[in-house]
């Protein structure tokens, strides 16, 4: 474990809706490199559906939080990468789960003292979210990048 | 001169919940014109995602219709493929199902209770401005919803997505060891449940009671969930396999959705399920803890009045901590984990109390064990008829509201059904449309 505690990289979504399984995949790929690469040692990967108080229990006391998404928004091209900060994170940020917003769930987290010591979003704009298998062509074409980055955060000192 | 006023009120959907729905209220002068709840359900797609697929996969597939309760997608399908098969599961996995099945019913449950549900009776727009002013009361729910997790957890492999259930069992069942650590969470939990249905006792419940007929599954002798017969509160009892005849899906008229179905009793009307409907109709088999909670919150022997479904789901919850302890309590693990499931060529039926209601599955299969046909009928299209009702008569006393006020109150009351789409509403934008 780090000398920052406990690491967690979270991925969010479910891979029967399309782009949506885009978190789910990034951490597959992350859990079938943990074994060969030393920066992914320790590092807890989980999979979440966005429930608001499962996301806040799995970073609660970690060091650093790695949540990768993807999220629908207008403003993007399908594929743009986004990564953001803690205080990036707007209560309106379209990365919406079952009941709260990725932003709002943070607040959550915040009022009641549940935050990560850091945390940082990976996510995607996607522009399929209906019933199906499968990302579409840009989504998926950032997985490798995504993946990538996650190693290179948990990595840092 | 006329004055006429005509109004419509639209709330859209957003991306990505579990199930996905738009109100749609209009109004003109004095009087309610049309109300209509279109859901987009997952059930369908899955149905046509199922065949072909093997007599073992129904359990972990339809587990990702719905996040907050996999358990009882799972729990229906392998009462169905059980039936199917002609397979009896061991006792002692019966139990480890129900316990798992009291898992999902705390978490879902205390969700509903704590972040939904409690800030519409308490002035909040959302858990997280209750959260701001009172962090004590939801970090109870918080507390009370890990107890649930954790039994998910330890049973099912995982808190989301369990993986260790499979037809006729488990892959791998706990010891006494395993389960006791949860046994003192559970007491602490039951605890704080006692607390929360002091604490939403105490709510101020708007004066609204419907006639719907309810309809839950009963099993003489202990409170429904697992398994059970399907009754209803108008004297109508019959077994889970003749389920379909009984209940008629139909593509209602207004709706453009392609996925939007109305389940009704055939040959009557609408009808409701969920814990109002549950509790009304197996009140008798609380346990005793429970029943003395209930009496003391002043529910009696049934439930109309929808906005006091929080009380059920909190005296539900009460329940099901009691239920999981004593389950704890008296477990011997079963010889083996699962029994084995040989496919023939047959149907078979399942049916489960899921938190929001009975959920209903059956599946063909060919000799071969592949599925030819698969039909899921979830509580959220069998409470659809009924929260449109609501909504009728709701609205039509309320016309003298603004449009901002109409929308919440109609949100909240399509939130008393507990909903997928619940959380949606509770975002999205008004349109308002005047002529």
């Amino acid at each position: 474990m780090s000398a920052h505690g406990r690491r967690v990289v979270i991925g969010v979504g479910n891979d029967y809706r399309r782009d949506d399984g885009f978190g789910p995949l990034v951490v597959a790929g992350l859990a079938g490199r943990q074994a060969t690469d030393p920066r992914l040692a320790d590092v807890d990967i989980r999979v979440s559906d966005g429930e608001p108080t499962r996301l806040i229990d799995l970073w609660t006391g970690a060091g650093l939080a790695v949540v990768v998404d993807a999220v629908l928004d207008d403003g993007h091209h399908a594929g743009h990468r986004h990564e953001l900060a803690l205080d990036a994170l707007a209560d309106d940020y379209s990365a919406s789960s079952h009941t709260i917003s990725l932003g709002s769930t943070v607040a959550l987290g915040q009022v009641l003292g549940r935050l990560p010591g850091r945390l940082v979003v990976l996510a995607v704009s996607g522009t399929e979210f209906g019933f199906g298998q499968g990302l579409t062509p840009p989504v998926a074409a950032a997985v490798p990048a995504v993946v990538e980055r996650a190693c290179e955060l948990v990595a840092e000192p | 001169m006329s004055h006429r006023s005509d109004r419509t009120l639209d709330v859209r959907s957003l991306a990505r919940v579990e199930g996905e729905g738009a109100m749609h209220v209009r109004v003109s002068g004095d009087a309610v014109e049309d109300v209509r709840l279109d859901i987009y359900e997952p059930p369908r797609f899955f149905e046509a995602m199922l065949r072909g697929r093997r007599h073992t996969e129904p359990p972990d597939i339809t587990a990702r219709i719905c996040g907050i309760c996999p358990v009882a997608y799972q729990m229906s399908a392998c009462n169905a493929i059980e039936d199917a098969c002609g397979v009896t599961v061991d006792p002692a996995v019966a139990d480890l199902r129900r316990l798992l099945y009291c898992g999902e019913w705390i978490e879902s449950h205390t969700l509903h209770i704590y972040l939904l549900h409690a800030p519409d009776f308490l002035g909040y727009p959302s858990a997280l401005d209750m959260a701001k002013d009172r962090r004590d009361l939801v970090e109870r729910g918080l507390a009370m919803k890990k107890a649930g997790n954790e039994i998910v957890e330890v049973l099912g492999g995982r808190a989301i997505h369990p993986v260790n259930i499979r037809v006729g069992g488990f892959y791998r069942t706990p010891s006494p060891r395993e389960l006791a650590p949860l046994r003192d969470k559970l007491r602490v939990a039951l605890d704080q449940a006692l607390d929360t249905v002091r604490w939403v006792a105490g709510f101020d419940f708007p004066d609204f009671h419907h006639n719907h007929e309810l309809l839950a599954l009963v099993a003489p002798g202990r409170y429904a969930i697992e398994s059970g017969t399907v009754a209803t509160t108008a004297g109508l009892t019959f077994d889970v396999r003749h389920f379909e005849d009984h209940i008629v899906e139909e593509q209602v008229p207004h709706s453009t959705a392609l996925h939007a179905l109305h389940a009704r009793l055939a040959g009557r009307s609408r009808y409701a399920v969920g814990p109002a409907a549950r509790y009304t109709l197996n009140r008798q088999w609380l346990s005793p803890l429970a029943l003395e909670a209930a009496t003391a919150a002043g529910l009696g022997a049934d439930c109309r009045n929808p906005y006091r479904s929080i009380l059920v789901r909190a005296v539900e919850t009460v329940y099901a901590l009691d239920e999981a302890i004593r389950l704890i309590d008296r477990y011997e693990p079963p010889a083996r984990p699962f029994v084995e499931v040989p496919p023939r060529a047959a149907v078979g039926y399942g049916a489960t109390e899921a938190p929001r209601g009975i959920l209903f599955h059956r599946y063909g299969l060919d000799a071969d064990g592949l599925i030819t046909s698969a039909r899921i009928v979830p509580p959220t299209s069998q409470n659809q008829a009924s929260i449109e009702d609501d909504l009728r008569r709701f609205v039509s006393g309320r016309l003298d509201l603004d449009d901002e006020q109409l929308t919440w109150q109609c949100e909240q009351a399509i939130r008393n059904y507990d909903p997928c789409i619940s959380c949606s509403t509770h975002f999205l934008d008004l349109t308002v449309e005047r002529r």
